[in-house]
């Protein structure tokens, strides 16, 4: 009989340290099993972020560096234009990504630098307890918006990959989630056009996901899981972006 | 072999210096009074196959350089004040994650936006903390072109030496003020890093280069270990003296204050007064022994007067060094109008006269 998967090599035998019902972990496997796939352990430098998966190097076993919160399109920078040949991924939450980092994001894309940005849409800085963020759902409740979030005092839900989709130099942008199988499989796809047209030199690759955050949103970990369906009400899941192949 | 003379500005002493150190990429963005400095970097850098961009804000350039740093380039930035103040956070990552690179500040007035003209109103903030945390650079504060050049290009062998950030501090006068420049090839010795850069996992485990020690024990060590080097970096400790040890009093400067300050104390020697001259060129670590040594020569009590363009800092290190073994007295221009040598003249010759000491 065969195995229908097996532990990717480049995951480490650590226990997670997230949440019951988390999905960081869910999303650090795939990313394991693409880079066995794609062979790019040896030439892999990821870029841990501040947020709750600041610990990426607990569990990838790749060259991992530490970017200050918001900065990991920056560093991925100075990185990719010294080491061209070297594949580099960032790891970002929504906070990072699209708050304080937004940027050093927009103009990372901007820029096309070869590089994957992959971000983590959980709708709330989970690292710190749950206060709003860009992306919270209108009228959520966070630590910092007791009352729900109120568009005239916090404004919008921002739609990332919707705005990273009009950048020229952006060779690939999509939106996932993984709460279902079928969306496992396809994020896990997704991350693998995204490797892939850094690998092609196209440009800029994004992947974000949505996840839950179960101990932030107050629930347990299988409402949770249903309520990131809730999410693709205002977060809609695709592909917004995709150069095809060079010819 | 022949070296070559040429006019230059003091940044453009300060680009040329980083290339003849092996700079082979620059992130930076444009601030007065140091355009000069990227505009020379973008035509060179990419000739020699160096990488040059201009990032969107300080914030982004500090990050870039962290990055291409821990692959192993010899990375740089340069600004002026208020966008050093903006890189302060990238400068404490730098150094906790112990890695090697150049920074450049050209002083300009302060607070706030201030001016454009000269200050060396950021003396604390190189020396004593530029970021938050314990951390610390190397500071290394030129005072001509020539220096400007040679220092610049020794950083990098230091930075790299240390695996800690080092800054070349200069001002508005000295980056901008045009004299001629002896270009050499120096010496500038490249360090093996394969054993700590990030690369790729190839035939090895995955590197892991981060500053977050959540364990409190692991985190007291790491500082310890920090402060350990720069203890040892007092071997680089470097400063100009003009003085036997006799006078009554020692002019104490540095940068372009220091340049003010030599010529009066040249010119009062030449009419027979009793003055000194002692210019610290590292900032930090600062030259304390050389000063004590200095205050107890000839086993004569001397006046120590520190002159600065800020509101008075480095005559705090000064009082520190010399804990009571001379008298200190301060000189503080603020960034405004420059002093001319016979100002400063004029002020020696006061303190000369003075019977006690400012208290600072
Ligand atoms: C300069 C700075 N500001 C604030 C923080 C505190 N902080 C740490 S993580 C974080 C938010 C993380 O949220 P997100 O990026 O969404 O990641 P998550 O934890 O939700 O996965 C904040 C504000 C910090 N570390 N550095
Ligand atoms: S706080 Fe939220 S994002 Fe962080 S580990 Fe827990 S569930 Fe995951
Ligand atoms: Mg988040």
């Amino acid at each position: 009989m065969s195995k229908p998967f097996d532990f990717p090599k480049c995951l480490k035998r650590n226990t997670f340290h997230y949440c019951p019902g988390c999905h960081h972990g869910i999303v650090h496997r795939l990313i394991c099993e693409v880079i066995d796939e794609l062979n790019l352990k040896d030439k892999t430098i990821g870029l841990a972020s501040i947020g709750c998966s600041c610990f990426l190097y607990f569990y990838i076993d790749v060259d991992i560096l530490e970017a200050p919160h918001g900065r990991a399109c920056s560093v991925a920078t100075g990185i990719k234009r010294m080491r061209p040949d070297l594949f580099v991924f960032t790891y970002q939450g929504d906070g990072d990504f699209s708050a304080i980092g937004l940027g050093d994001s927009i103009h990372a894309a901007s820029r096309g630098e070869k590089i994957t940005a992959i971000m983590i849409n959980n709708t709330v800085y989970g690292m710190t307890g749950g206060q709003v963020s860009p992306t919270t759902l209108l009228y959520q409740k966070t630590t910092t918006t007791p009352l729900g979030r109120d568009p005239q005092r916090e404004g919008y839900p921002l739609k990332v990959a919707e705005i990273l989709a009009t950048f020229e130099a952006v060779a690939f942008c999509a939106r996932s989630a993984v709460n279902n199988p079928k969306r496992v499989k396809e994020t896990k796809n997704y991350l693998k056009k995204a490797f892939k047209a850094q690998l092609e030199n196209k440009g800029f690759s994004y992947v974000e996901i949505l996840s839950s955050c179960p101990v932030n949103w107050r629930m347990d970990a299988v409402s949770a899981n249903y309520h990131v369906d809730k999410l693709t009400e205002v977060y809609p899941l695709g592909i917004f972006k995709e150069l095809p192949p060079k010819k | 072999m022949k070296s070559k003379r040429i006019l230059v500005k003091g940044v453009e002493a300060i680009a040329l210096g980083a290339l003849a150190g092996g700079c082979n990429c620059y992130f930076g963005y444009p601030i007065t009074p140091q355009n000069e400095i990227p505009e020379l970097m973008s035509v060179e850098l990419p000739k020699r196959g160096g990488v040059f961009l201009q990032a969107e804000s300080e914030t982004s350039a500090i990050n870039m350089v962290l990055g291409a740093s821990a692959v192993g380039a010899r990375a740089m930035t340069s600004s002026s004040s208020p966008g050093i103040s903006l890189m302060s956070e990238g400068f404490s990552y730098l150094i906790a994650l112990e890695l090697p690179c150049v920074i450049v500040n050209v002083m300009r007035g302060g607070p706030g936006l201030g001016g454009i003209e000269a200050s060396q109103g950021d003396y604390f903030q190189a020396v004593k903390a530029p970021g938050h945390g314990d951390g610390k650079f190397l500071v290394l504060a030129p005072y001509s072109c020539n220096e400007a050049y040679e220092l610049t290009a020794k950083a990098f062998e230091l930075a790299e030496k240390y695996r800690n950030p080092v800054m070349i501090l200069s001002d508005a006068i000295l980056g901008q003020m045009k004299e001629p420049l002896t270009l050499k090839s120096p010496k500038i010795k490249t360090l093996e890093k394969d054993d700590w850069i990030l690369s790729g996992a190839k035939d090895r485990p995955g590197r892991v280069i981060k500053s977050l020690f959540l364990d409190s024990a692991e985190l007291a060590e790491r500082n310890l270990k920090l402060k350990q080097k720069y203890q040892k970096m007092e071997v680089e400790i470097k400063f100009e003296r003009l003085a036997e040890g006799s006078e009554e009093l020692i002019i104490v400067a540095f940068g372009s204050m220091a340049r003010i300050c030599k010529e009066a104390v040249f010119n009062l020697r030449a009419r027979g007064y009793p003055v000194g001259f002692f210019r610290p060129i590292t900032l930090f670590p600062f030259p304390r022994k050389a000063l004590c040594e200095l205050a107890e020569s000839h086993q004569k009590r001397k006046k120590f007067l520190v002159v600065e363009l800020n509101c008075g800092q480095m005559v705090e290190d000064v009082a520190s060094a010399l804990c009571g073994k001379g008298d200190i007295l301060s000189l503080a221009y603020p960034p405004s109008v420059l002093p001319f040598p016979e100002d400063i003249e004029r002020e020696i010759i006061k303190c000369l006269n003075l019977s006690t000491s400012l208290n600072v």
